[in-house]
């Protein structure tokens, strides 16, 4: 197999590694946090891969089998817009709680603080 | 429909889903947009090495702007900036977004919620050389000193 078939799957793991670095350097601890992370990436994955194979059906966009693996499922989508779809929305959450690990700014998912408890008052 | 109806169709649907539907309002916070610069950027990056190199080929009739038969489309002009359609940047937009949203939405059920994010590990050994430097104290006090009521490092729940 030529290099040149490696192209969309090198850029992909250029975006891997180029995101998971900060679940160590930054201790976003996304990874970590495995089930969480399944539970955000299942519906975004499922919608955009029902749309990618009506849009490769449909004659949208198409990919250029020399720059492919050529591994494809269900007949039209090749194996990397499948990955891409995993790699690419982590690589979003790795980037929102990279910013939260340096800047600390609050993104709505904190734990209630006691002071609101009631006795306080 | 066209790319460029149904790129514009998801962003809607996607800030509908964070404001209304899963009230997790990442679009009115600071932390969100700083997060979007950076993946904007890469995506500019990376999907213009992809689109120059022609690993996508677009329909004419389905986006603004047009599909070169020969040769690399445009840096930027007939609708493409940094050679991709600028509907690519829709449906980065949306799917990032929705996967944002609907981490922060399971984190505020509880779901892991815990250990949170933080602090950079460059933090830790400047606090740790400060604390040694100074008194020699115990790695235990340098450690607490670190991260005054952040995020504990280890937490003991899931």
């Amino acid at each position: 197999m030529e290099l040149e078939r490696l192209t969309y799957l090198g850029v992909l793991l250029f975006i891997f590694l180029g995101s998971a670095w900060l679940e160590i350097a930054l201790r976003t601890r996304v990874l970590r946090r495995w089930k969480r992370l399944l539970l955000a990436l299942a519906i975004p994955f499922t919608l955009f891969v029902i749309w990618d194979v009506w849009a490769i059906a449909t004659g949208h966009w198409s990919f250029d089998p020399d720059r492919t693996v050529g591994v494809e499922l269900f007949g039209v989508i090749p194996v990397e817009e499948l990955i891409f779809f995993v790699v690419v929305p982590l690589a979003s959450i790795l980037s929102l709680e990279a910013v939260r690990s340096v800047k600390g700014w609050p993104l709505g998912d904190e734990a209630p603080t006691e002071v609101q408890g009631g006795d306080a008052r | 429909m066209t790319y460029t109806q149904i790129g514009i169709a998801v962003v809607i649907v996607a800030i509908v889903t964070d404001v209304l539907i899963l009230r997790t309002r990442l679009v009115t916070r600071r932390g969100f947009w700083v997060a979007y610069a950076i993946v904007v950027f890469f995506q500019l990056l990376t999907n213009g090495v992809l689109t120059r190199l022609q690993v996508f080929r677009y329909s004419d009739s389905m986006i603004v702007g047009y599909q070169p038969d020969a040769g690399p489309p445009p840096f930027i002009g007939s609708g493409r900036i940094v050679y991709q359609p600028f509907e690519d940047l829709l449906m980065g937009f949306a799917l990032c977004l929705l996967a944002m949203a609907l981490w922060v939405y399971w984190g505020r059920r509880g779901v892991q919620r815990e250990p949170m994010s933080g602090p950079p590990i460059w933090r830790t050994w400047a606090a740790r050389r400060r604390s040694s430097g100074s008194s020699g104290g115990t790695a235990s006090t340098s450690a607490a000193g670190a991260d005054p009521g952040g995020p504990g490092d280890r937490e003991p729940t899931a």
